[in-house]
């Protein structure tokens, strides 16, 4: 079963962890599933806010540690995001 | 849950590394409630986006020199309760998330591979992961 996909053909981000950034306070993180016209949604998100732990105390802790999930399945208004980067990514930057 | 069926090949695939596969609470207490020694634990999932290159990049990393003493699985999804008491000799601070890898010494976990440093990786990459860790806490195969 090496390489086998349960579900081809969804967003080249589909699965992957993402960090999603608005533009409030709020930064999401989670696995991106799929997005429309108007809604990304994503599966077990964790939330930072603003004005609690610093952005990146949070992802250097969600990188070792894993995402502390918060909702299991989140919508956001694409409206609102600002970027979408792999946690990864962001992590190393 | 998955039909067995279909998640059979994946459990086949582990097992033909080799991996001691634990499929209940009293055999994932029977190795971890008093474990010594290095041990990597495989929190196997059938989802193709991560596991489809996770297993592969274990079995090549178990091809390199210096490997854990012993390699386990538990499959979330399938061995809920396994899974979950498997994550709990790994301690409170780690988040779950499948498929993932854990290796520890002497029941401690020293290097933790969560899902999300998987996801999108080459087999290559995340073999090269497995061996540093193996080269930094395990010993020498005998």
């Amino acid at each position: 079963m090496s390489g086998h996909v349960f579900h081809p053909g969804h967003h080249e981000l589909h699965g992957i962890t993402v960090v999603v950034e608005t533009s409030g306070d709020t930064t999401y993180v989670g696995r991106f599933d799929k997005e429309d016209d108007e809604r990304a949604y994503l599966k077990d998100v964790g939330v930072h806010q603003a004005g609690t732990q610093s952005w990146e105390e949070y992802l250097d802790r969600t990188m070792l540690y894993g995402v502390k999930v918060e909702h299991r399945d989140l919508v956001v208004a694409r409206g609102e995001i600002t970027s979408v980067r792999k946690l990864t990514e962001v992590a190393r930057s | 849950m998955y039909d067995p069926a279909l998640v059979q090949p994946m459990r086949d695939e582990t097992m033909a590394m080799g991996i001691e596969e634990l499929t209940t609470v009293a055999e994932v207490d029977a190795v971890f409630s008093n474990h010594s020694g290095t041990a990597l634990v495989l929190v196997n999932s059938v989802c193709g986006c991560a596991a489809g290159t996770a297993r592969p990049a274990l079995r090549q990393a178990l091809s390199h020199d210096v490997t854990p003493g012993k390699v386990y699985s538990v499959f979330a999804g399938m061995d809920t309760e396994a899974t979950q008491r498997a994550r709990s000799y790994f301690g409170e601070d780690f988040q779950p998330s499948s498929p993932s890898m854990a290796l520890l010494s002497d029941g401690d976990v020293v290097m933790m591979l969560h899902r999300h440093m998987i996801e999108g990786r080459s087999l290559e990459d995340i073999s090269a992961d497995l061996t540093a860790a193996f080269d930094k806490h395990c010993g020498t195969r005998v």
